[in-house]
């Protein structure tokens, strides 16, 4: 367990979530998030985690300090709605040790 | 009336092969699909990237998969209803099955498999609040006719291909073309872009970036749009137009399957996986990212599997009480139905002396 970190994840009604995240099967945030059906299926994940639909969207509530964006999360931002100045592509979030204690909330659906 | 044996629900990897395994049955498909083109998610979503988990490809484009399924199926000649969307499905008294799309093209058959993936593409509508009440009254989020745009003031929303590609097209036929886009940086083929540069620079496209539209203007008929720049100082203005056209990509819903009376659970169609991924409704099969079951997995592969079985399941349903042994294509060949067949080539029999 001491591989796992704990994150904290607002759902699309507003329901909290106290999760544990393995650091070591190369998941990223919304395989975590798929992985506790904390969305319903197929409306999360959509693109399978290509940066090439929003579904993952999420606001990050916490300080960390996150990989910044790539490109191609950056232009899809670009493109979704109800984007935030804190909004980033669960997908393109790889969980690792550094992010204990984060909390995020997923973005409605569109 | 279209009729066929095994009516397919879409065209993707699962569809397509589904299509194969029922020529070797001598069943006939014919495919629906609400895409344009044939290949689902892989020729809407990535067809530029690889796949590595295609039994026997070490690394295949999504987009050459498809054409090899449909390579491999052609012989066995499916017939296609593209760019519709199944809206209904109606059991009849004989036991077939009439499914009927959005444009009323009819289909009949005996079994209906549904390989509708995560379900049918539809667009992605911007939130602005009072947006639906100007759909088909000058917002339209897919471009059907574009001759309904010449010499109209027009604004395209958006930042990806088709925004740019529709700007590049309609600056020929309409008086006007807007561009906006929440930033300066588009994403999309590189001749695309530099061809609205282009346009832009000729002012034969009026770009605004980085900005958005936030609300429509107008009583019956859209007189243009509120346009927010998302600079310092957060100006507002009104732009006059004809048509607001908002390209934001395509994102699958399951639609109309959800009506059918199926078993549904997490988004999916709930079939039997011990023997044939037949639905709740006898003659309806759900196969590949469409359905659920215990274990299930979202994989092209898996998908093919599934189609496989529902095939001879279907062939039982067709063909009640006709004896049928598996047979291996490289031992019998396959005979198209176009009169072409393949086969192994025969062993040379010729004495050494």
């Amino acid at each position: 367990m001491d591989q796992d970190v704990n994150i904290t994840i607002l759902d699309r009604n507003g329901v909290s979530h106290n999760i544990d995240a393995p650091t070591d099967m190369a998941m990223n945030l919304m395989e975590v998030i798929r992985s506790y059906e904390l969305a319903p299926e197929g409306t999360i994940g959509t693109c399978g985690g290509m940066a090439m639909c929003a579904s993952c969207q999420c606001y990050i509530l916490s300080n960390h300090d996150l990989p910044s964006k790539q490109d191609e999360e950056e232009a899809m931002l670009s493109e979704a709605f109800y984007v935030k100045e804190n909004s980033r592509l669960g997908c393109q979030i790889q969980i690792n040790p550094e992010m204990e204690g984060l909390k995020i909330e997923i973005a409605p659906e569109s | 009336m279209i009729t066929t044996d095994i009516l397919i629900i879409g065209a993707g990897p699962t569809g397509l092969f589904a299509v194969f395994e029922a020529g070797l049955l001598k069943l006939k498909c014919h495919l629906i699909d609400a895409l344009p083109q044939i290949g689902g998610q892989c020729s809407e979503i990535y067809p530029k990237k690889p796949i590595y988990d295609i039994p026997g490809f070490p690394e295949i484009l999504a987009g050459e998969l498809t054409d090899n399924l449909m390579e491999q199926c052609r012989q066995f000649q499916p017939g296609f209803t593209l760019g519709e969307r199944a809206e209904t499905m109606e059991k009849q008294a004989d036991g077939t099955f009439i499914v009927t799309t959005n444009k009323g093209t009819k289909h009949q058959a005996p079994v209906v498999a549904i390989a509708g993936g995560l379900g049918s593409f539809e667009p992605r509508k911007p939130p602005i609040s009072n947006i639906s009440n100007f759909e088909d009254h000058g917002v339209e989020y897919i471009i059907k006719d574009p001759e309904i745009y010449r010499d109209k003031n027009i604004v395209i929303a958006g930042g990806g291909d088709s925004a740019l590609d529709w700007s590049i097209f309609l600056s020929k036929i309409a008086s006007k073309v807007t561009l906006i886009h929440r930033r300066n940086e588009f994403r999309g083929a590189l001749d695309s872009v530099e061809k609205v540069q282009e346009l832009k620079n000729k002012g034969l496209v009026n770009l605004v970036t980085p900005a958005e539209v936030t609300s429509i203007l107008g009583h019956n008929h859209v007189t243009g749009v509120t346009v927010k720049k998302s600079s310092d100082s957060d100006e507002e203005f009104n732009l006059m137009c004809d048509h607001f056209i908002p390209l934001f990509g395509l994102s699958p819903k399951l639609g109309p399957i959800a009506n059918w009376g199926l078993n549904i659970e997490k988004n999916a169609i709930k079939v039997n996986n011990s023997l044939d991924y037949q639905t709740n409704i006898p003659g309806v099969f759900a196969i590949g990212d469409v359905n659920t079951y215990p274990g299930k997995l979202k994989l092209i592969l898996c998908g093919f599997h599934e189609a496989t079985l529902m095939c001879q399941a279907a062939y039982r349903i067709i063909n009640p009480g006709k004896k049928y042994v598996l047979k291996y294509t490289t031992v019998s060949g396959i005979n198209g139905f176009d009169g072409t067949r393949k086969e192994a080539p025969k062993a040379v029999v010729k004495k050494i002396e």
